[in-house]
This record gives structure tokens, C-alpha cells and sequence, in this order.
């Protein structure tokens, strides 16, 4: 019988994992976001993200945590057994070989990230009152259900729906479910993507960058090989994205833009998500190569023709990047970098299918779930602020505050 | 007395500031502003979409002087901002009621 014991190098390292993961979302998407919006909304986009997580931070620990990894009911939920989480910490329990606050405190950072990375749709024009009401609602009613289906053991996990650090949980998630809300929400007055500060952007995302092996190596639970080879397959794909975004543009433009190549990053990292701990380099490279490919298109082409205003493309580049992600660990999973997951490159034509379940059915959950809540804020304190609002900025109109004093 | 307000280009703020110098006309007050005129617009390119922008980055001087030093300064300026490309920008001329100097209550040619 094998006794769980701590080991201080696995603890060491996830509880910097997890702090880099916090940093994803304070200030890393914080910024990221906030650079490319109107200066005179810079403030409320920041604290759409600041304000996510402290709510995310505090409904875990009473019931978050225990829905997600509590014991599994028909693989639908989990029962909160220690709400407000007593007497977890003072029991020294263990999760492997971490301490089970541990792990608790590094899933909740990626409860966190997934409701911020919404508010990149939404921005400009959503009142703050309903924001804050959203953050619990769709925590309670998306977010924790689907993490408890792909990680708390719950009937995807049982069908073999493989998802190393949030391909399904995380992006595509956040994606569809932003999609969902700005069909709602409605596009902006203004719908031209002026980044006011492209430098914030950028800083975001070299945060996102670094935060992001905290992210995806973290997933590893323990500081060793496992770790090792989705930190360097994370860092692959999303260099791979950043020069083929580059590559598309110069293409299409003759010119290659700054805020392309932070994107094509972007669109790398979520893609690898899924997929860190179960692929090797070249299949990451390939990862890499078709997230900026579709997120391009999904960017280019499918958000003008169909006109949904995802302002900051979290369904562009999350989601679409999410779901090739999902699908790759179907076709690329080696049982040489990781026992658990077989893909079809390797034989094994049944992951794919198990994938594409997966996708299909958080698209459709969090899709249809996110308009319910979305609705039901709408029509009750209402989803937009007014148009003289939106035309001020929501700086000085929601919070009487400007950034940027002459 | 006279206010002088040039619209000129950017980069020859200071080959103006510097010609203005030598011919003893030290004090003005720059600003940056954004016009159009002749010249072509620009374009950005964010995510994929372009956008043409047709207010371009100038710069803005005004100096008030003497009605005898016009001449002078309008060349000095022009000298130093043409390039003879459209978008070298534009010198007004305006008439001047009075100045006063802040400091010293000082009124008329006498504040400048």
C-alpha cells in the first residue's frame, strides 16, 4: 500500500504554480485587456478582471472547491462537504503529495481566469452591478459543473474526455460562454478595436506567457518530467503561434503588427491547454500552427460575417483555439510522454470521438446556460449601461474615475 | 501686434525652434494637435482590420510678436518647416488686442 507523503519539492512548486497563475489573471489579463480599449474605459476593463477574481476567491472556499472535487452525485456535481473549507486545512490532508489547501487554492486560480477571460467580450458597454452578479451565478451554474465533469471525476472524465490544464474547462468554456453574452449584451456604438495603450497589452501578455507554465506545467500536480515537458511544449506552441500569426498577416498585409504576434501567442498557449501533458514538441508545433491559422480566420472572417461584437475575441481566441486544442489531444496524445492519454496518431481513433463529445457538449451547456443567466440579469437590473454611458466611458460613468489625468 | 499660429510637421519642430532662436525670437507655446488637409491619411492595421485614419500627428505653434517682426518669423518658420512635400502645413496670421505679462502687469509691445 503506497502512503501519500509531502514532498516539499512538488509543494514548492505548485504553490508557485498557483501564484503564477493568479498573476495570469491580476494584472495579466487585467492588462491585456485594458490595453486595447477606448482610454476612457481603461479603469472598468481592469477592474472587470480584479473584480472576478476576488469574487471567484471567496465563493470557492465556501462551496466552489467541494462542487467541483466533492464526492461525485451520478457524475453531475460534486457535494461540498466542508463548506467554508473547516477543518481542511487543520486536517493536514494531502492530495498526492501536496497538501490538499494546496491544491484547492491552485484549482480556484483557474476558476478565477475562466470568468475573467469573459469580460474581454463584454467590454464598453456592460453595467458593473451586472457583472458582479453574473461572476456567481455563472460560477455556480457553468463553471463548477463542467470543471466537475472533466476534472472532479464527474461523467465526462468517466467517458475519457482528456483535458490536461483547461482546453474545455477554460477556454472553450469562457469562449462560448462569452459569445453567448454579447449576443445579448449587443455590439458597441463604437466597434473599432483602437487599442488606447498597446504597451499594456503587450506587457498582459508576456504575463500570460509566463503565468501560463504556472498554468499548464502546474496541471502536473508535482515538479518532475510531467512538469517539465508541458512547460517546454506550452513555450513551443505559443512561440509557433506568434510567428505564424506574423506569417499570416504578412501575407495578407505585407505587414506584420505587434498586437498579431501577441495574439497568435495567445491563441498558442490556450490551444497547448488541453494538450501540455500528453504531446510531444513537434505535435506541439503543430498545435501552435493551427491555433493562429483558426483564431485568425475565427477573428477575420467569422466575427465580421456574422457580426457578434466579441470585442476582445475571447471566442476568437479561446474558444476556437480551445476546441482545435481539445481535438489535437485526440490526434496527437502520446503514451510516451503520458501513460494516460493514447491519441490517433498513436492508434487510438476513440479519443478523438471522446474529444469532440467533450467540446460538444460544454459548447452547448455553457452556450445555453450562459443566455439564461444572461437573460434573467437583463430582465431584472439589465445587461447595458445607457448609450450616453457608453459614449462618456464607463470610467467616469460607473466609477467617477479617469486614468489618465493632464 | 500679431499672433502667428503654424501648423507644420512634426520632425521639423525643432529645426524651427532652432531657427527661431537665431533670429531672437525665443518664447512660444507648442502644442500637439491632429489635422487634415491634402496630405493622404494613414493606416492602422488591429487584428486583422485595417482602418484609415485621416488625422494626422502635427504640431502646433503660436507665438505673438510685433507687427514689424512678422514678416521675419513667418519666413524663419516657413524656411524651417517646408519640405515641399503636401503636408508641410499652414502659418495664420491674427490681429492681437493686447498681452500682459503675468509677472509684472507689463502691457503691450512692452510684454513680449
Amino acid at each position: 500500500m503506497v502512503i501519500a507523503v509531502l514532498n516539499s519539492g512538488d509543494t514548492a512548486w505548485m504553490l508557485i504554480s498557483t501564484a503564477l497563475v493568479i498573476l495570469m489573471t491580476i494584472p495579466g489579463l487585467a492588462l491585456f485587456y485594458s490595453g486595447l480599449v477606448k482610454k476612457e474605459n481603461v479603469l472598468n476593463t481592469l477592474f472587470l478582471s480584479f473584480v472576478a477574481y476576488a469574487v471567484v476567491s471567496v465563493i470557492w472556499f465556501i462551496y466552489g472547491y467541494g462542487a467541483v472535487f466533492g464526492s461525485d452525485i451520478h457524475g453531475l456535481i460534486g457535494i461540498p462537504t466542508n463548506p467554508f473549507f473547516q477543518g481542511v486545512i487543520e486536517s493536514h490532508a494531502l492530495y498526492g503529495t501536496i497538501p490538499l489547501g494546496l491544491y484547492a487554492v491552485f484549482e480556484m486560480a483557474f476558476a478565477a481566469i475562466t470568468v475573467a477571460l469573459i469580460s474581454g467580450a463584454l467590454v464598453e458597454r456592460m453595467k458593473f452591478g451586472a457583472w458582479m452578479l453574473f461572476i456567481p451565478l455563472w460560477l455556480t451554474l457553468v463553471y463548477l459543473p463542467v470543471a466537475h465533469w472533466v476534472w472532479g471525476g464527474g461523467w465526462l472524465a468517466q467517458l475519457g474526455v482528456l483535458d490536461f490544464a483547461g482546453g474545455i474547462v477554460v477556454h472553450i468554456n469562457s469562449g462560448v460562454a462569452a459569445l453567448a453574452l454579447v449576443l445579448l449584451l449587443g455590439p458597441r456604438q463604437d466597434k473599432r478595436l483602437f487599442p488606447h495603450q498597446l504597451t499594456y497589452s503587450i506587457l498582459g501578455a508576456g504575463l500570460l506567457w509566463i503565468g501560463w507554465f504556472g498554468f499548464n506545467a502546474g496541471s502536473a500536480l508535482a515538479a518532475g518530467q510531467l512538469a517539465t515537458s508541458a512547460f517546454i511544449v506550452t513555450n513551443t506552441s505559443a512561440a509557433v503561434g506568434l510567428l505564424v500569426w506574423m506569417l499570416i498577416e504578412y501575407l495578407r498585409f505585407g505587414k506584420v503588427t505587434l498586437l498579431g504576434a501577441a495574439s497568435g501567442a495567445i491563441a498558442g498557449l490556450a490551444a497547448i491547454t488541453p494538450a501540455a501533458g500528453f504531446v510531444n514538441v513537434m505535435s506541439a508545433m503543430v498545435i501552435g500552427f493551427g491555433a493562429a491559422v483558426v483564431s485568425y480566420a475565427a477573428i477575420s472572417y467569422i466575427k465580421p460575417r456574422l457580426g457578434y461584437d466579441d470585442a476582445l475575441d475571447v471566442f476568437g481566441i479561446h474558444g476556437f483555439s480551445g476546441i482545435w486544442g481539445v481535438l489535437a489531444v485526440g490526434l496527437f496524445a502520446s503514451p510516451f510522454i503520458n501513460a494516460a492519454g493514447t491519441g490517433l496518431l498513436y492508434g487510438n481513433a476513440h479519443q478523438l470521438a471522446v474529444q469532440a463529445l467533450g467540446i460538444a457538449v460544454t459548447f452547448a451547456y455553457s452556450f445555453v446556460v450562459t443566455l439564461i443567466i444572461a437573460k434573467s440579469i437583463d430582465l431584472t437590473i439589465g445587461l447595458r449601461v445607457s448609450s450616453d454611458d457608453e459614449q462618456q466611458g464607463l470610467d467616469l460613468a460607473t466609477h467617477d474615475e479617469i486614468a489618465y489625468r493632464i | 501686434m500679431k499672433k502667428i499660429v503654424a501648423l507644420i510637421r512634426r520632425t521639423k519642430l525643432d529645426v524651427v525652434k532652432a531657427a527661431l532662436d537665431e533670429v531672437g525670437h525665443h518664447s512660444m507655446t507648442v502644442t500637439e494637435v491632429k489635422g487634415r488637409g491634402k496630405q493622404k491619411g494613414i493606416t492602422e492595421i488591429y487584428r486583422g482590420r485595417e482602418y484609415q485614419i485621416d488625422l494626422l500627428p502635427k504640431v502646433e505653434l503660436m507665438m505673438v510678436v510685433d507687427d514689424a517682426d512678422v514678416e521675419r518669423v513667418v519666413d524663419t518658420i516657413m524656411h524651417g518647416a517646408r519640405t515641399g512635400e503636401i503636408g508641410d502645413g499652414k502659418i495664420f496670421v491674427l490681429p492681437v488686442d493686447d498681452v500682459i505679462r503675468i509677472r509684472t502687469g507689463e502691457r503691450g509691445s512692452d510684454a513680449l
